[in-house]
């Protein structure tokens, strides 16, 4: 039994953080795991991915396409870039808050993220959607985006891992004062 | 033993310390730097951990180690290695007491660097042998073999994992610390017979190496990393040969076929011979599965024609297989599926998306970078000039709206290419821009070059007090060392003045209207000059206040937006601050005609 799972969206937004939690709670449950992600040219501001998998016989972290149970979407435009990836009845949570890359400002163009939202309407069967940055705010903090996103691709039942599995790996990797917060945004509804 | 989960490159430096690792030295380069960062992290006290000033150094370092019986280790990128030929050349010959491994990590694609070139051919080129893990397990494993063999056959040895195997996270078995084997070197003993190179020596050390060479091919053959698969099907005499990664993709791509039969190669140099023939012996056809240089196609191509195997081999020479950029699962299951005769299942319709923005890398808002070109571009507005750039975070500078480097070439290369520009185009007012800690790697010999051969430029040191894009290394100048010291820095204005350069000035570059007139000036002035452009990189300060734009006061100009920064974006037409990015720094409150942006939040 394999779980592919993709995390996607911008630079600065807790991609990579996201991924060593759901890394961290397998090797907890002693379920081998493997991952991949975007290092080097792409700090702040650059399109960012994770792969991730879990479960036995694995050979290499980055799965082909049509392959990942579910996609954990940080940003519409780079969920789309993605969805080639996600298979056929595959997951989507989605954060609908867009970030328009600086190139759009340079040549005026009008990227808002609704034709991004509305392509993965038609395309992914199971979307579930939040605008992630407001739900942050809500919360007190933009830097909470990642557990709020990560939370809701737990509920999702397609991760083979609880809410309380996550947080435990949580606690064990951020300072004891944002604990709290983090956990708060894991159970976000 | 026990499980971790780690990062490639981590496990190799892991592996190196389970090994007896005693010092590690090298120069930060992308996807190398994190080797030599685990180990640092996971000093216990008593390993000796360097960044060297660049990786000529390092080699020359860890090759003294050795000497004295070290355990040691010198890392660096595949370009890095170019730049440690001459030292690698030589030692080739002369050999260590010590086991030694040289880390160099190759890029496939490339994701960040100059070239595709391929360390195991540099392993040919310099006889030494070479160790191509295909996995992060492997990489842990592997480079404890390394050590090994290296110490028991006197010579350094090469160990090159690929971007993917540095980066790739995995579940790996690992030892714990009793299971550590422990070196204690025993000392430099003094033999110039062996340690002082002349041509005598170096023709008896080629025979040595020659005849070492022919050994370590049977020995390799023997090796398990080294393997053969055989076919599900007997009767199959199709086979893959393949390597690292690659071999990882091939094993995705054959999962629930009926594979033929597979060659894994983990050690190109020198080529197993004894394995390969024995894989290839009744076979009709091979498709070779590479990354970078067609190294195993050929050494099979080889091999069919020296033993009269009538077998045809296939691969990049052949074009079956791309010849540039990294392979892929999709990409190899592609090559696997046309060799066979396989179809592949139809990727399933979908509707065409809608234009996807593209974010290519920019200098990060806030950037002092950023204001740095930014004044020499307003300083030199309608001058014939040339911008020659350098390795590091301000290659980013040669993006539009700044448009701002000319050339790039390899580390250090500008100062001594603007100079060359100039000699042809004496009217050309010539610039090199290089980062402090380019310019401590490579840039100073340029300097003086400079001073010497009486060239007209001027020489930009970025100093953002750091190594921005590898992630944050330390430096000469930065005052603190891998070993956790506090030590004086090295001035960059006292190394220019050193060497001859007259005027040196350091000046602020976020304070816009000073670092323009600084530049008009020192470029003014005839010879060799240097101005210093010092501020903190955006990302290791706090950030202040994001700015905010009057939009009473904005009349849309977008002189601002000509600053390129992803802090500023146009919604509904206007600029406009983006909060989440913005870290105050007031370059464009300076920019701005009509005074529309202020610091510090909304007022």
């Amino acid at each position: 039994m394999q779980t592919n799972i993709l995390v996607c969206g911008v630079g600065g937004q807790g991609i990579v953080l996201t991924s060593k939690l759901i890394a961290a709670a397998a090797m907890a449950h002693q379920i081998p795991v493997m991952s991949a992600e975007t290092i080097g040219m792409a700090q702040k501001g650059g399109s960012v991915f994770s792969f991730l998998r879990l479960g036995d016989d694995l050979h290499c972290p980055m799965f082909p396409e049509h392959a990942a149970d579910i996609i954990i979407g940080f940003e519409p435009a780079e969920a789309v870039r993605m969805l080639s990836y996600l298979k056929e009845g595959g997951s989507m949570v989605l954060n609908t808050y867009a970030i328009m890359p600086v190139t759009a400002a340079l040549s005026g163009g009008s990227y808002h993220g609704e034709e991004m939202v509305t392509y993965l309407e038609k395309n992914v069967q199971h979307l579930v959607k939040i605008d992630g940055n407001a739900a942050a705010r809500k919360l007190g903090s933009p830097k909470v985006l990642n557990m709020i996103m990560l939370g809701l691709a737990i509920r999702q039942n397609v991760i083979p891992f609880t809410i309380e599995d996550i947080e435990e790996a949580m606690r064990r990797t951020v300072k004891p004062q944002f604990a709290e917060l983090n956990s708060r945004a894991l159970r976000y509804e | 033993m026990h499980q971790e989960f780690l990062m490639g490159n981590a496990a190799i430096a892991r592996g190196a310390i389970a090994a007896g690792l005693n010092l590690v030295c090298g120069y930060p380069g992308t996807p190398s730097t994190e080797v030599l960062e685990t180990a640092a992290k996971n000093n216990d006290g008593g390993l000796y951990v360097e960044w060297s000033v660049n990786e000529k150094a390092a080699m020359e370092l860890g090759a003294g180690a050795a000497y004295s019986g070290a355990r040691s280790m010198v890392t660096m990128k595949q370009v890095g290695l170019n730049v440690a030929s001459d030292p690698l050349m030589s030692l080739a010959y002369i050999g260590v007491r010590g086991g030694m491994v040289i880390l160099v990590a190759d890029d496939p694609g490339p994701i960040s660097s100059q070239t595709e070139q391929d360390t195991r051919s540099f392993a040919a080129f310099s006889k030494l042998p070479c160790f191509d893990p295909s996995s992060v397990q492997e990489a842990y494993d592997m480079i404890q073999d390394a050590f090994a063999y290296s110490e028991q056959y006197h010579t350094p040895v090469l160990f090159r994992p690929t971007t993917r195997i540095c980066h790739g996270y995995a579940s790996i078995t690992v030892k714990d610390p009793e299971e550590y084997y422990i070196n204690k070197p025993e000392g430099f003993k003094k033999d110039s017979s062996r340690w002082v190179i002349f041509p005598r020596l170096s023709y008896q050390a080629h025979i040595n190496i020659e005849a070492r060479n022919v050994e370590l091919q049977q020995v390799f053959s023997q090796y398990a990393h080294n393997r053969i698969t055989p076919a599900a099907d007997a009767e199959c005499r199709k086979g893959i040969a393949t390597h690292g990664v690659s071999a990882a993709y091939t094993a995705e791509a054959l999962q629930g076929k009926d594979a033929p039969r597979l060659l894994q190669i983990a050690t190109p140099f020198p080529f197993p011979e004894q394995l390969a023939v024995e894989f290839l012996r009744g076979l009709d056809e091979v498709l070779c599965i590479e990354e970078l240089d067609p190294v195993i196609e050929r050494e099979l191509t080889y091999l069919c024609g020296k033993h009269h195997l009538n077998v045809r081999i296939r691969g990049k020479l052949t074009h079956d297989v791309k010849n540039a950029g990294e392979n892929t699962v999709a990409s190899v299951s592609e090559n696997i599926a046309a060799f066979m005769g396989w179809t592949l299942p139809e990727a399933p319709v979908t509707d065409t998306p809608p234009a996807l923005p593209v974010r290519p890398p920019v200098l990060c808002a806030g950037c002092p970078h950023r204001a740095s070109f930014y004044a020499v571009k307003q300083a030199m507005k309608g001058k014939k000039t040339v911008f020659c750039g350098d390795i590091g975070c301000y290659t980013l500078g040669n993006a539009m709206p700044l448009d701002m480097v000319d050339t790039c070439l390899c580390m250090g290369a500008g100062v001594n290419i603007t100079q060359g520009i100039g000699r042809i185009e004496p009217d050309t007012t010539c610039f090199a821009f290089v980062g402090d800690s380019t310019f401590f790697a490579s840039a100073i010999t340029g300097a003086v070059n400079a001073v010497y051969n009486q060239a007209n430029m001027t020489l930009i040191v970025l100093d953002n007090s750091t190594t921005a894009m590898t992630g944050h290394q330390p430096h000469p100048g930065t005052g603190r060392t891998m070993m956790g010291q506090v030590v004086d820095k090295v001035s960059i204005e006292a190394v220019l003045k050193g060497v001859g350069v007259k005027t040196v000035e350091t000046v602020n570059p976020l304070e816009l209207e000073k670092a323009i007139h600084t530049v008009q000036r020192v470029a003014a002035e005839d010879g060799v000059k240097a101005i210093i452009f010092r501020s903190p990189c955006a990302v290791l300060i706090k950030p202040d206040a994001p700015s905010f734009i009057n939009k009473e006061s904005c009349l849309n100009c977008k002189r601002c937006l000509q600053l390129g920064c992803p802090g500023i974006i146009l919604r509904d037409g206007k600029p406009e601050i983006e909060r989440s990015l913005c870290t105050g720094c007031g370059l464009c409150a300076q920019v701005c005609t009509f005074k529309a942006i202020s610091l510090g939040g909304e007022n």
